[in-house]
């Protein structure tokens, strides 16, 4: 096997190993960018028709970006990496400076944080004082209250180890979905059904002697998952987190459609289904007005059901309810509202994040109210990862309410 | 009967079948009509988005192909099929022939006479130069999967069949597709089509909607019944009545030979106006007659000025 010759030298050598280096900060910033992707940038580099920046900024585009999320993250690196290749390492030290600066004013463009992370040495990283999302007065933040408070929310930006996080927990969840079937056929050896276009067909290929009958299955597909996701003051230890989990999985999972709850319903799915995990987050911030409110579950569930759910709740739509369920609102209204929306969706399940504290107890009405409704209970007893978020969600789920039950009987205080 | 030239036209056009279209709608379909673009309805049960298509189809002497959807509706059931009975006994016949050249049997197995058409594909035929009315209707019943085998149809009018070829219109159908909102219609298919978001009519028009459809009800209980529904509607119901329900409540009352609303034969008769139970829970006993009350002081009013 004979080894390419290397042809960078003089002035090309420069530019090569830039490219390279280049690579490398991608690489780093979660672009998945082989060696043959940098020999293929090298060389076109050296092919001599790129005339101006602009072409060279498309040529590495063309060969280092694959996905549409990863445009972001590459456009901000072409930026800071090629603007000044000689002040590279003054503009890291500049850039160190900016993130360890909690509160900068400055609207930082999406990926900022990750090509950060990727630039400087992973040691400094510990140094910079590790920045919390804005906590709100503590004391509050887990008392429920229905009184509509609107705040607009700035959230930290996705680290490079979250977001990996993020994908092992999906995947992990990929492994447990529910599949249910549909009118659809696809071809199966073993179906049971007779495929006749595709015999008819096959036949043909032996010049139509004998006719083989090839076999068709019913196609097993994922039903709607429909999110609502509550993000009031009792919540809002969580609603970063919330919020990866489900950009993570709008991008893995076809027809989902998310709504945020607190005094009022908003639906973002279309801000979470940009690409990017930062573009959408701060898209859905200036999307909800009321972060970190008070809660009215049973009014926003009704203007769900009178709005959306005839929209979002077809063709089997499975739900998933995210909220501590601590109502501070007129519980018979949250009472008829569970009960229709029990009614148009198949299945219900329930993420609760307060069964955190060893000690609850199930005496908020609110969570006896909404309790018979649903099908499936997952209590998050600690939640402070997305690994932990996926784990509570993980698990053979029951066919049949019987696990219910059992939930309900570990629980004191219920009835 | 041609096309209509002017939107006053298009109205005119569709009240002489009896539906008695908004200025909104009418604009709309003269457009899809003028650019030959396919029209997408939007709206509740029971607005009349079905009708549209039946009346254009019977104003301009065309033939309506109606394709209902339900879910798992697929390319053999919508667009072709092949004849594949007929198609093995060729099979046999070339055999017994002891014709083995496989490219003159496939040849004449994959021919026109083993087609079987469904309706989108008898869309593209057009006889005597008159494209027939296409009807696609409840799109949102069928799955997402459907939808990617209508976007040939929509933007060229065409059908590719592998084993044949392509098929194209001569002239353009014209296509109506109705939604009720369950799921939303993929952008793509929307993007292909002239899009309406089909209301409820406000009073005066669903009173000449009951008066052209219902001519034999009596003028005083149409004009109590449009109010009440209007009135009805903008209250706090999960599902209001259409134009429908209107339509079949008039004929029910006219049925039981009565001339003006009370609050004993509204309660007997909520029924036929509203579906949920939930609904008729709220409504029954002191709902409707507030309504009522509410309904006729506003009527007696209006006459009074």
């Amino acid at each position: 096997m004979a080894t390419p010759p290397l042809t960078f030298t003089g002035t090309t050598g420069k530019l090569a190993e830039n490219i390279m280096h280049f690579a490398r900060v991608l690489r780093e910033a979660g672009l998945p960018i082989g060696s043959g992707a940098v020999l293929d940038a090298i060389d076109a580099a050296q092919s001599g028709v790129l005339r101006e920046r602009l072409d060279f900024y498309w040529m590495l585009n063309a060969v280092f970006v694959k996905k549409r999320e990863h445009l972001e993250i590459f456009e901000q690196a072409f930026h800071v990496f090629w603007k000044k290749p000689k002040m590279l390492e003054q503009l890291m030290q500049l850039m160190y400076v900016q993130i360890a600066r909690k509160g900068d004013d400055e609207k930082k463009g999406a990926g900022y944080r990750r090509l950060a992370e990727s630039m400087f040495d992973k040691g400094l990283q510990k140094n910079v004082p590790a920045q919390k999302m804005d906590v709100l007065e503590i004391d509050a933040t887990f008392t429920a209250s229905a009184d509509e408070v609107l705040r607009a929310k700035d959230f930290e930006q996705m680290s490079v180890a979250e977001q990996a996080q993020a994908r092992i927990a999906i995947a992990k969840l990929h492994m447990n979905r529910i599949e249910i079937k549909t009118r659809r056929f696809r071809s199966h050896a073993s179906g049971r059904m007779v495929d006749m276009r595709r015999s008819m067909r096959q036949s043909l290929h032996g010049g139509g002697d004998g006719i083989r009958l090839a076999h068709k299955a019913p196609h097993f597909r994922e039903p709607p998952l429909v999110v609502l996701c509550d993000i009031s003051g009792s919540c809002s230890n969580y609603s970063r987190m919330f919020l990866h989990f489900l950009h993570a999985l709008t991008t893995e999972r076809a027809r989902v459609s998310v709504f945020l709850f607190g005094t009022r319903l908003t639906n973002v799915t279309r801000d979470l289904n940009r690409r990017d995990v930062d573009d959408a987050i701060a898209r859905v911030s200036g999307a909800v007005k009321d972060w970190n409110g008070g809660t009215r579950i049973g009014s926003t569930l009704r203007e769900f059901n009178f709005k959306w759910a005839r929209r979002v709740l077809g063709q089997q739509a499975h739900v998933l309810l995210m909220t501590d369920g601590l109502e501070r609102d007129n519980t018979e209204v949250l009472g008829a509202e569970m009960q229709r929306l029990r009614r148009s969706a198949r299945r219900i399940v329930w993420l609760n994040p307060l069964l955190r504290f060893d000690k609850f107890e199930a005496r908020a009405t609110g969570v006896r109210v909404i309790m018979p409704f649903v099908d499936e209970f997952r209590p998050v007893h600690s939640l402070n990862s997305l690994e932990d978020l996926a784990a509570s969600l993980i698990g053979v789920p029951s066919k049949t309410k019987s696990s219910m039950s059992s939930v309900k009987m570990s629980l004191p205080n219920l009835n | 009967m041609n096309l209509p030239t002017s939107i006053d036209a298009t109205a005119e056009l569709l009240k002489s079948t009896g539906y008695i279209a908004g200025r909104d709608l009418a604009t709309v379909i003269y457009l899809a009509l003028k650019l030959g673009r396919p029209l997408f309805l939007e709206g509740e049960a029971g607005v009349g988005k079905t009708e549209i298509a039946k009346v254009l189809a019977q104003s301009l002497g065309r033939k309506l192909i109606r394709l209902q959807c339900y879910e798992g509706l697929d390319v053999h059931s919508a667009v072709y099929e092949w004849n594949y009975a007929a198609q093995m006994i060729e099979i046999r016949l070339a055999e017994a022939e002891g014709q083995v050249d496989r490219e003159r049997l496939s040849g004449s197995i994959f021919a026109e006479k083993f087609l079987i058409r469904r309706p989108l594909l008898q869309a593209l035929d057009s006889e005597g130069g008159r494209a027939p009315v296409l009807l696609i209707d409840e799109l949102d019943r069928t799955d997402e999967a459907f939808e990617a085998y209508l976007l040939e149809v929509l933007s060229d009018y065409q059908i590719t069949i592998p084993e044949f070829g392509v098929i194209a219109a001569k002239t353009a159908p014209i296509v109506i597709i109705t939604s009720n909102r369950t799921r939303e219609v993929h952008d793509a298919l929307k993007r292909r089509c002239l899009y309406h978001w089909v209301g409820y009519p406000d009073a005066v028009r669903e009173l000449a909607i009951i008066k052209t459809r219902r001519p034999n009800a009596a003028d005083a209980l149409a004009r109590e019944v449009v109010a009440f529904v209007q009135a009805l509607r903008k209250g706090d119901i999960y599902k209001a009545p259409g134009v429908a329900e209107t339509l079949d409540w008039v004929t029910a009352l006219h049925e039981l030979d009565c001339v003006s609303l009370d609050p004993q034969m509204v309660n007997d008769t909520l029924g036929v106006l509203l579906k949920y139970q939930d609904d008729i829970a709220r409504m029954e006993g002191s709902g409707a007659k507030r309504i009522l009350d509410q309904v006729k002081d506003e009527i007696r009013h209006m006459q009074k000025t």
